[in-house]
C-alpha cells in the first residue's frame, strides 16, 4: 500500500505492507533509529512518538494508520544536538537517562503529558508516564526532569495527593 | 616556587571537578539522535545483511523426534534454514565448573531442555519473512517429564542429561558434614526456609549480534555485551579460531544488570552463519525470546539457621543453599560461591558455615543479576536476623547494632572467608535511623495498631555490605593528548549507562585542565583496546577509573619533562593547567597540544588494586500494608550507601536509584514463574511484573563516605548497593507491617495475595505464628 506520511516535518512516502508497523517503518523505512522498541506487547512504551500531537505507541498502530498523518519523533524535537529541546534538555540536566533504550520513547511521552497537563504534580508526574518503562534510574530523576522541563523547581515541586501524607493510592486512612 | 606550593594548586584545581554534579558528556546525542545500539548499525560494511530467526522449543523438556524446514526453505525471502546437524562446532560447556556431559548443543538435535531453546535458525532477506518461515519449520516432539522444582531436580528422579548421570551441576562446600554442635550453648535457634525468587535481568535493549566477515579472513562482531574482550575470546574459541580473526564492537548498550556479561553462544552462531551464507547477518531478538533465552538471576532456595542468646548476640549461623542452574550451567552456577563468601554480612558471629548445590532444571539458564550472589547472602543474613530479633522480643535495629563488626577490627578477615577492608557499620545504621525518623515511625505504627487501622505501617531496616571489584582487579587505561588539543582516553570498561563518557573524562581532565568536552573516552573495540575487563560486579571506577587518573597523572609527568627541556626549566617548577605546562608565576609555557606534535604524547597504564573492596550501607523502608487487600505500597526507603568518595553524585545516585528500584521490585513485584509441565508463565512484559514511575516513590539519599586504601581515589563500587540493601529491607517492611498480627515471614515477592494469605492464616490460627512460603522454583 501506498502511505505518504510528515515525519519531523519532512514529507516521506513508500510503498509498504499492510502488516508494516510504524516503528519499523521509521526505523526500517525512513532510517530514523531514535525510536526504539523494546517488548511487544505494548507494554514499554520505548517506542513512543507524537502523532498528530498526541504520544502513542509506535509499535502498535501499523504504519498504514499513521497514513496522511504528521508524526514526531525524538530526532524532531532537537535536529542538532547542540540545542535540546526543553523537555529534552531537563533530562540531561537532571540525569533523567541512563542506558537510553527508554529516553526517546519517555522524552516523548513527556512532551505528550506536559501538553495535556503543564504544570503538573509528582503523582501526575508519575501517573502520567505509567505507560513507559525504564529499568535504569528507578524513575526518581525521570520525574524530576518532567517536573524541570514543566517549569517547576523539583525539590519544592507538589507532591501531589499519594504524597501528601503517609497514605500511599489507593487507600482510606479508615479504621477497621 | 616550593614543591609544596604547587602541590597544593593541583589539589584545587582537582577539586574543581572532582565530586561534582557533571551533567553527561553523552547525553546530547542520546537526547537528540539517540543512541546507536547494534540493531541501530547502519555501518555500510553491513549492506546485504541477512535476518536471523530463531525456532525455539515450544517444550520444557522432550525428545525431538523430527525436523522438517522444507517448508520453511521454500518460504519467500528464505536463504537458509539450518539446523543442529548442520553444525560442525564443539558444543561448549558454558560454566566451566560443570559436571561433565552439560554441553549446550549449538541447535537441539536430540533433546530440548527448556522452553525457548534454539532448535533451528532461519535466514531470510528481511526479518518479517523471518518469522513467516520460523512458523514453516516443523518439529515433532515426544515430551519428558518437566524438572522444575529444586528439590525435585536434586533427588535425579528425572535426569536433564544422561550421560552426567546427574543432575548436580557443581557445588560448594559440599565435601565437609555440618558441624552438629554449631548451636551449642544458644538459648535460642530459629531456622526457616527462604526462596530468593528467580528474576528476569529485562534490560529494555534484547540481545543483539551482527557479523561479517572480511576478505582478510577476520570476523567483526558487533554485540550487545559488558565484555567485549571476553565476548571477543568466547567467540574466537567457540568457532574454534586464532582470537587474532575476532574483532568485537561493542555499540552502546541499552542496559545489561549483569544478564549480558560476556557472550551469548548465539553471537558465535551468528558469526559461524555469517561465514556459511558469505553474507552479513543481523540478529535481534523480540522481548518474549528475551525472557526465555537471555540468563535469569537469583532462583535459590535457601535454609537458614540462627542462634544466639536473649541478650541478643548471634552466636552461630547457617546457611544451606540450593541454587539453580538452569538447563545449562553459566554463570549463575557460580555465583553461591560468592553468596557463601557473604553470608555473616556486617555481623560479628563466631560461628559461621555454609554450603550450597547447584542443580539443573528444565528452564531458562541463570546468570549474573544485578548484585549477583551477594544480594541472596544479604536476604538470607538479615531475615534471619529479624527471625531472630522477632523471637527474643528485641527492636530489630538494636539487635543488628549488637553484632554488628567493630570499626575498630579492620580489616576484618569474615568466617566467610573475605577480608574487608573498612567498615563503619553502626555508624551507618545510627545514620539512616537517624534520617528516617525510627522512633518517630515505630509511635505512628504503635498508634495505627492500636487504632486498629487498615493501612498498618511497616518498618524495614537492612544493614549490609557487599563486594565490588572481585575477580578481575586490574584494568588498562590510555590517555592520548592530540596536536589539536583533544584526548582520546581508551578503557577496557564498557558503560551501558553509568556514564563512564564523562566519568572517564573528568578524571583525565583533573590531571590536564582540558575541558571535558574534549575528551572523548573510546571503549568496548577489541582492536582498539586488545585489554579488558569490562563493567561488571560495580568494579568499573576502582579499577579502569583509577588506571586513567593513573595514566593521566602519568602523561603530565611526561609533558614536565619534555617541557623542562625544551623551556630550560626545572621540572619541579612546572605546573600543569588548562592543558598547558607553565613555569610558576610566570607565563612561559607550552600547551599539552604543542608538546603532542612535536612527538606523541601518550601514556598506557595498568592499575592493579589487588583485591576487591566491601562498600556498606544501611537502608530503612517505609512500606504501607491494607490489611485487607494485602497490598503493599513503599511510602519510603531511606538509604545510606557507602562507596568512599564520590566523583559524580550526579552520577552515583543515579546508580543509587536505580538499584533501590530493583530492590523494590524483588520485594513486592518480580518473579519469573514457572509452571509444573516447564512452561513459562512470564515472559512477555505484560506477565513479567516489573515497576512503572507509578509504583515507586522518590528515594530519599544520605551521604556517607569512608574511603579504601586499595586505590588512590579511595573509591568503592556504588552500581549494586541499591539492590542489595532495599531489597531486604523492603521485604522485612512488609512483614513487619503485620508482625502484629502474627506473621513472621512472607517470601518474595510479598505480592497482595501472599500478604493477604499470610494474614488470614495468622488470624486462622488464632494469632499463632505464620509463615507464608513462595515457590522452591
Amino acid at each position: 500500500m501506498k502511505i505518504e506520511m510528515t515525519v519531523n516535518g519532512e514529507a516521506t512516502a513508500a510503498d509498504v505492507e499492510p502488516r508494516l508497523l510504524l516503528a519499523h517503518y521509521l526505523r526500517d523505512v525512513i532510517g530514523l533509529k531514535a525510536t526504539n522498541i523494546g517488548c511487544d506487547t505494548t507494554s514499554c512504551g520505548a517506542c513512543t512518538v507524537l502523532l498528530d500531537g498526541e504520544s502513542v505507541k509506535s509499535c502498535t498502530l501499523l504504519a498504514v494508520q499513521a497514513d496522511a498523518q504528521s508524526v514526531v519523533t525524538m530526532e524532531g524535537l532537537s535536529p542538532d544536538p547542540g540545542s535540546l529541546h526543553p523537555v529534552a534538555a531537563a533530562f540531561r540536566a537532571e540525569h533523567g537517562l541512563q542506558c537510553g533504550f527508554c529516553t526517546p520513547g519517555m522524552v516523548m511521552a513527556a512532551v505528550g503529558l506536559l501538553r495535556e497537563n503543564p504544570t503538573p504534580t509528582e503523582r501526575e508526574v508519575r501517573e502520567g508516564l505509567e505507560g513507559n518503562l525504564c529499568r535504569c534510574t528507578g524513575y526518581h530523576n525521570i520525574v524530576r526532569a518532567v517536573l524541570l522541563a514543566s517549569g517547576q523547581d523539583p525539590d519544592t515541586a507538589r507532591p501531589g495527593a499519594a504524597g501528601d501524607g503517609l497514605v500511599a493510592p489507593g487507600f482510606s486512612v479508615g479504621s477497621a | 616556587m616550593t614543591r609544596h606550593r604547587h602541590h597544593a594548586r593541583d589539589t584545587l584545581r582537582a577539586m574543581s571537578i572532582m565530586g561534582t554534579r557533571v551533567v553527561r558528556t553523552e547525553d546530547p546525542v542520546f537526547l537528540s539522535r539517540g543512541a546507536t545500539y547494534t540493531d541501530d548499525l547502519t555501518d555500510e560494511r553491513l549492506t546485504g545483511a541477512l535476518h536471523l530467526t530463531f525456532v525455539r522449543s515450544p517444550l520444557a523438556h522432550a525428545t525431538i523426534t523430527a525436523v522438517d524446514v522444507e517448508g520453511a526453505r521454500n518460504a519467500p525471502g528464505v536463504v537458509d534454514v539450518v539446523t543442529g546437524t548442520d553444525i560442525d562446532l564443539v558444543a561448549p560447556k558454558l560454566f566451566a565448573g560443570a559436571a561433565d556431559g552439560m554441553e549446550r548443543p549449538w541447535l537441539a538435535t536430540d533433546k530440548v531442555r527448556f522452553v525457548g531453546e534454539p532448535v533451528a535458525a532461519v535466514l531470510t532477506e528481511d526479518s518479517y519473512q523471518g518469522q513467516d518461515a520460523a512458523d514453516l519449520v516443523e518439529i515433532d516432539y515426544d515430551p519428558l517429564p518437566a524438572v522444575v522444582d529444586l528439590r525435585a531436580a536434586a533427588s535425579d528422579e528425572v535426569l536433564l542429561f544422561e550421560s552426567a548421570g546427574t543432575n548436580t551441576s557443581n557445588g560448594f562446600g559440599l565435601g565437609k558434614q555440618f558441624d552438629e554442635h554449631l548451636f551449642d550453648g544458644c538459648d535460642v535457634v530459629v531456622t526457616r526456609e527462604i526462596v530468593n525468587q528467580r528474576l528476569a535481568a529485562a534490560s529494555l535493549e534484547t540481545r543483539a549480534a551482527t557479523a561479517v566477515w572480511g576478505e582478510d579472513g577476520r570476523v567483526t562482531v558487533w554485540c550487545s555485551t559488558q565484555n567485549a574482550q571476553a565476548a571477543r575470546d568466547a567467540i574466537a574459541g567457540w568457532l574454534g579460531i586464532d582470537v587474532a580473526l575476532v574483532h568485537v564492537i561493542t555499540p552502546d548498550v541499552g542496559g545489561g544488570f549483569g544478564a549480558k556479561i560476556g557472550a551469548d553462544p548465539e553471537f558465535a552462531l551468528v558469526a559461524w552463519l555469517a561465514r556459511r551464507t558469505g553474507r552479513p547477518v543481523r540478529w535481534s531478538e523480540t522481548r518474549s525470546e528475551n525472557m526465555t533465552g537471555m540468563v535469569h538471576g537469583r532462583a535459590q532456595l535457601q535454609t537458614v539457621t540462627i542462634g544466639g542468646n536473649r541478650e541478643g548476640d548471634v552466636l552461630a549461623y547457617r546457611l544451606d543453599v540450593l541454587a539453580d542452574a538452569g538447563a545449562y550451567p553459566r554463570l549463575g552456577s557460580l555465583l553461591p560461591y560468592f553468596t557463601r563468601m557473604m553470608a555473616p554480612g556486617v555481623y560479628d558471629i563466631p560461628k559461621v558455615e555454609s554450603r550450597a548445590r547447584v542443580v539443573v532444571t528444565t528452564t531458562t539458564s541463570t546468570g549474573a543479576y544485578r548484585g549477583a550472589g551477594r544480594p541472596e547472602a544479604t536476604a538470607a543474613i538479615e531475615r534471619a536476623m529479624d527471625l531472630f530479633a522477632a523471637e527474643i522480643g528485641l527492636d530489630p535495629a538494636e539487635v543488628r547494632r549488637r553484632n554488628v563488626i567493630d570499626p575498630g577490627a579492620f580489616p576484618f578477615r569474615t568466617k566467610g572467608g573475605a577480608v574487608y577492608d573498612t567498615g563503619e557499620y553502626a555508624q551507618a545504621l545510627d545514620k539512616v535511623l537517624d534520617a528516617s525518623g525510627y522512633a518517630a515511625l515505630r509511635a505512628e505504627q504503635a498508634v495505627r495498631r492500636e487504632r486498629g487501622d487498615v493501612v498498618q505501617l511497616g518498618i524495614g531496616v537492612s544493614v549490609f555490605v557487599e563486594i565490588t571489584g572481585g575477580g578481575a582487579f586490574a584494568e588498562d587505561a590510555s590517555v592520548q593528548v592530540h596536536p589539536d588539543g583533544t584526548v582520546t582516553v581508551l578503557t577496557g570498561t564498557s558503560p551501558h549507562g553509568q556514564g563512564h563518557a564523562t566519568a572517564w573524562a573528568m578524571l583525565a581532565h583533573s590531571h590536564l585542565g582540558i575541558p571535558i568536552e574534549k575528551i572523548t573516552v573510546r571503549h568496548g573495540d577489541t582492536d582498539l583496546i586488545p585489554r579488558g575487563g569490562g563493567t561488571m560486579g560495580s568494579r568499573s571506577l576502582q579499577t579502569g577509573g583509577v588506571a586513567v587518573y593513573q595514566a593521566a597523572g602519568e602523561l603530565v609527568e611526561v609533558a614536565k619533562r619534555r617541557a623542562a627541556d625544551l623551556l630550560e626549566a626545572d621540572v619541579d617548577d612546572l605546573v600543569v593547567a588548562d592543558g598547558a605546562v607553565t613555569v610558576v608565576g610566570t607565563t612561559t609555557g607550552v600547551t599539552l597540544a604543542e608538546l603532542a606534535g612535536r612527538a606523541e604524547l601518550k601514556v598506557d597504564s595498568v592499575f592493579d588494586s589487588g583485591a576487591p573492596s566491601f562498600p556498606f550501607g544501611a537502608h530503612v523502608a517505609v512500606v504501607e500494608v491494607d490489611v485487607e487487600s494485602g497490598k503493599a505500597v513503599v511510602d519510603r526507603i531511606v538509604t545510606v550507601d557507602d562507596a568512599g568518595p564520590i566523583l559524580n553524585p550526579l552520577l552515583a545516585e543515579g546508580q543509587r536509584h536505580g538499584g533501590i528500584a530493583q530492590g523494590i521490585s524483588q520485594a513486592l513485584l518480580e518473579e519469573v514463574v514457572y509452571d509444573a509441565d516447564g512452561n513459562p508463565l512470564t515472559a512477555t512484559f505484560v506477565d513479567y511484573g516489573f515497576p512503572s514511575a507509578a509504583e515507586l516513590p522518590s528515594f530519599t539519599l544520605v551521604d556517607m563516605a569512608t574511603p579504601t586504601h586499595l586505590n588512590p581515589l579511595g573509591a568503592k563500587g556504588i552500581g549494586e548497593a541499591g539492590t542489595i540493601g532495599a531489597t531486604p529491607a523492603v521485604q522485612s517492611a512488609v512483614i513487619d507491617a503485620v508482625s502484629h498480627l502474627g506473621v513472621r515471614h512472607i517470601d518474595m515477592p510479598a505480592t497482595p495475595v501472599r500478604v493477604w494469605e499470610a494474614i488470614n492464616a495468622a488470624r486462622g490460627s488464632g494469632g499463632a505464628r505464620v509463615d507464608t512460603a513462595g515457590s522452591a522454583q
